[in-house]
């Protein structure tokens, strides 16, 4: 069996808050929830499927939240990989739907590290209970950015990845955050502006990291002919990827992504290839995540994606392969340290035509979202959504 | 300078449990442990009950040599005391990740060869790291 075509995205919403002081997490659900609902010209009484990552909230969070905004479900799911959950979500949304478990399914992600002062990317953080790996790696300190940046270390060894290539990837960011007036980061950067920043955990700079952000984002899912009711541009799933990589015993390789394996079944499912995608949300927890990845789906060779990001290759209307365009986790939003579903937000909009115009892809009627949640110096999970609009 | 400070970075200590105690036993005596699958021959890091590859549990200690490259590694700036973090590629085939200490943390490289050392953990055994051969 397979999902293409089985489900639609028809409400989309993302909080405008970048920091949100004076809300609490589960307000932010609540707020994004309703906005999605609003898009899709739903009601909250019409849901009868949640998704919502285990991490968004504390201990069963998940039954606490279908209790505080009331919803009543035939189908709940708390999947939970780190920032790529809601990559895997919309595909596993699309597998309940197929299956008839539910036919109107929200998405909901939610947030506010930056409120709380949290150092997402320095601090190494401990588990809440220690997991299998704990012994052997809490005391050297893995933080967020120095595991990403083992990654860049050694991609720039194997492959002659330059920290200026890896500067193109922000600078396109830039570009197209400019027209965002939510972005967290509105001005423009060059290549020299990135390598000059100072220093995070070698070859990453400051400029190579993603923002830290409060906020979240919520997606409505329907059946064919529930989104054929609706008032909205249908934007279609035709195929989904999910893939997990980790350090294979000790047979450790940071040369590549799970992107490797999700990408391929997300392109097979939906029948396309790379070169039919006409805009990419790439998550970019760090520069190196956008090339790492763009080599795994495909876009181009392993070892050459310093390359094809540079000289504005990723800019819309200027490269190739627009990514990206509401600026990303680089510079728009990363709300809950969490950029998979900001990912599939901007994809929606370009499929429907409601980008920033200074952004919006032309004839843009095949899209794809990508992510990588947990730690790509570790394990994490690689999963793809290529979505059509119809 | 780099190594003095390397040293006074606090190192947290390893939860110990009853898969891990041998390990941790053998680290406090000076010796770095790992795994190899009487089954299908193949050693894994980190140490586990059952076999990564072929799910055995016919899987034995064994010491390393100490003896490795250093396959990538990072050095964090921004943290009160800059500290390298690494993967080693150990001389018995798996890779760890670690810390490189007792060096200028600038001058290190992928592909260095390096030596193993142990270090006083935070109210545990001591662990595991290592220096320039």
């Amino acid at each position: 069996m397979s999902i293409k075509g089985k489900a639609y995205i028809v409400g989309i919403y993302e909080h405008p808050t970048r920091l949100a002081t004076d809300r609490t997490v589960m307000q932010l659900h609540a707020d994004v929830a309703a906005g999605a609902l609003a898009d899709a010209g739903l009601t909250k009484n019409d849901i009868d499927g949640y998704f919502c990552a285990a991490g968004d909230m504390a201990g069963l969070g998940q039954l606490s939240m279908v209790d505080y905004l009331g919803l009543k479900t035939r189908h709940i799911d708390s999947t939970d990989v780190g920032g790529s959950s809601y990559l895997l979500h919309v595909g596993h949304v699309a597998e309940a739907i197929a299956a008839g478990k539910c036919s109107i399914a929200l998405i909901t992600l939610a947030g506010r590290p930056r409120a709380e002062g949290m150092a997402t990317g320095t601090q190494p953080r401990a588990p809440e209970r220690p997991m299998p790996e704990s012994g052997f790696e809490l005391p050297y300190a893995p933080a967020t950015a120095n595991m990403y940046a083992m990654a860049a270390m050694r991609h720039m060894h194997e492959f002659g990845t330059t920290s200026e290539q890896l500067a193109w990837v922000k600078v396109a960011a830039s570009h197209h955050a400019q027209h965002n007036p939510h972005a967290m980061l509105k001005d423009v950067v060059t290549v020299e502006d990135v390598v000059g920043s100072p220093m995070i955990a070698d070859p990453l700079h400051r400029l190579d990291c993603c923002v830290i952000s409060d906020g979240g984002g919520a997606i409505i899912m329907t059946t064919p002919e529930i989104a054929k009711s609706l008032k909205r541009p249908r934007v279609k799933v035709i195929g989904a990827g999910e893939a997990p990589k980790h350090q294979m015993g000790g047979k450790v390789d940071l040369t590549y992504s799970g992107g490797r394996w999700s990408g391929p079944l997300a392109f097979a499912e939906g029948g396309v290839k790379p070169s039919d995608i006409k805009y990419a949300s790439i998550y970019d927890s760090f520069t190196i995540t956008v090339l790492m990845q763009l080599e795994d789906l495909g876009f181009c060779e392993k070892g050459q994606g310093g390359r094809f990001v540079s000289d504005g290759n990723l800019i819309s209307g200027v490269g190739k392969l627009p990514f990206n365009t509401d600026g990303g986790g680089l510079c728009n939003n990363h709300p809950s340290n969490r950029g998979g579903l900001t990912k599939v937000l901007e994809a929606v909009r370009q499929l429907r035509g409601e980008a920033h115009p200074a952004v919006q892809v032309k004839n843009c009627d095949l899209a794809l979202a990508h992510g990588t949640g947990g730690s790509l110096g570790t394990r994490h999970a690689g999963a793809t959504v290529i979505m059509e609009r119809e | 300078m780099a190594q003095a400070q390397q040293q006074q970075r606090k190192i947290a200590a390893p939860p110990v449990n009853p898969e891990t105690q041998h390990f941790w036993d053998a680290a406090a005596q000076g010796k770095l442990l790992y795994k190899k699958c009487a089954a299908c021959g193949e050693p894994h890091f980190y140490p586990r009950p059952h076999c990564p590859f072929c799910f055995s549990d016919k899987v034995e200690w064994q010491e390393a040599s100490g003896r490795g490259t250093i396959y990538t590694y990072s050095v964090m700036r921004r943290a009160p005391v800059p500290y390298a973090i690494a993967y080693v590629a150990l001389a018995e085939g798996p890779t760890m990740m670690t810390n490189i200490v007792d060096c200028d943390l600038d001058s290190i490289k992928i592909g260095q060869p390096v030596k193993l050392v142990f270090k006083p953990s935070d109210g545990g055994p001591p662990v595991p790291m290592f220096t320039p051969a």
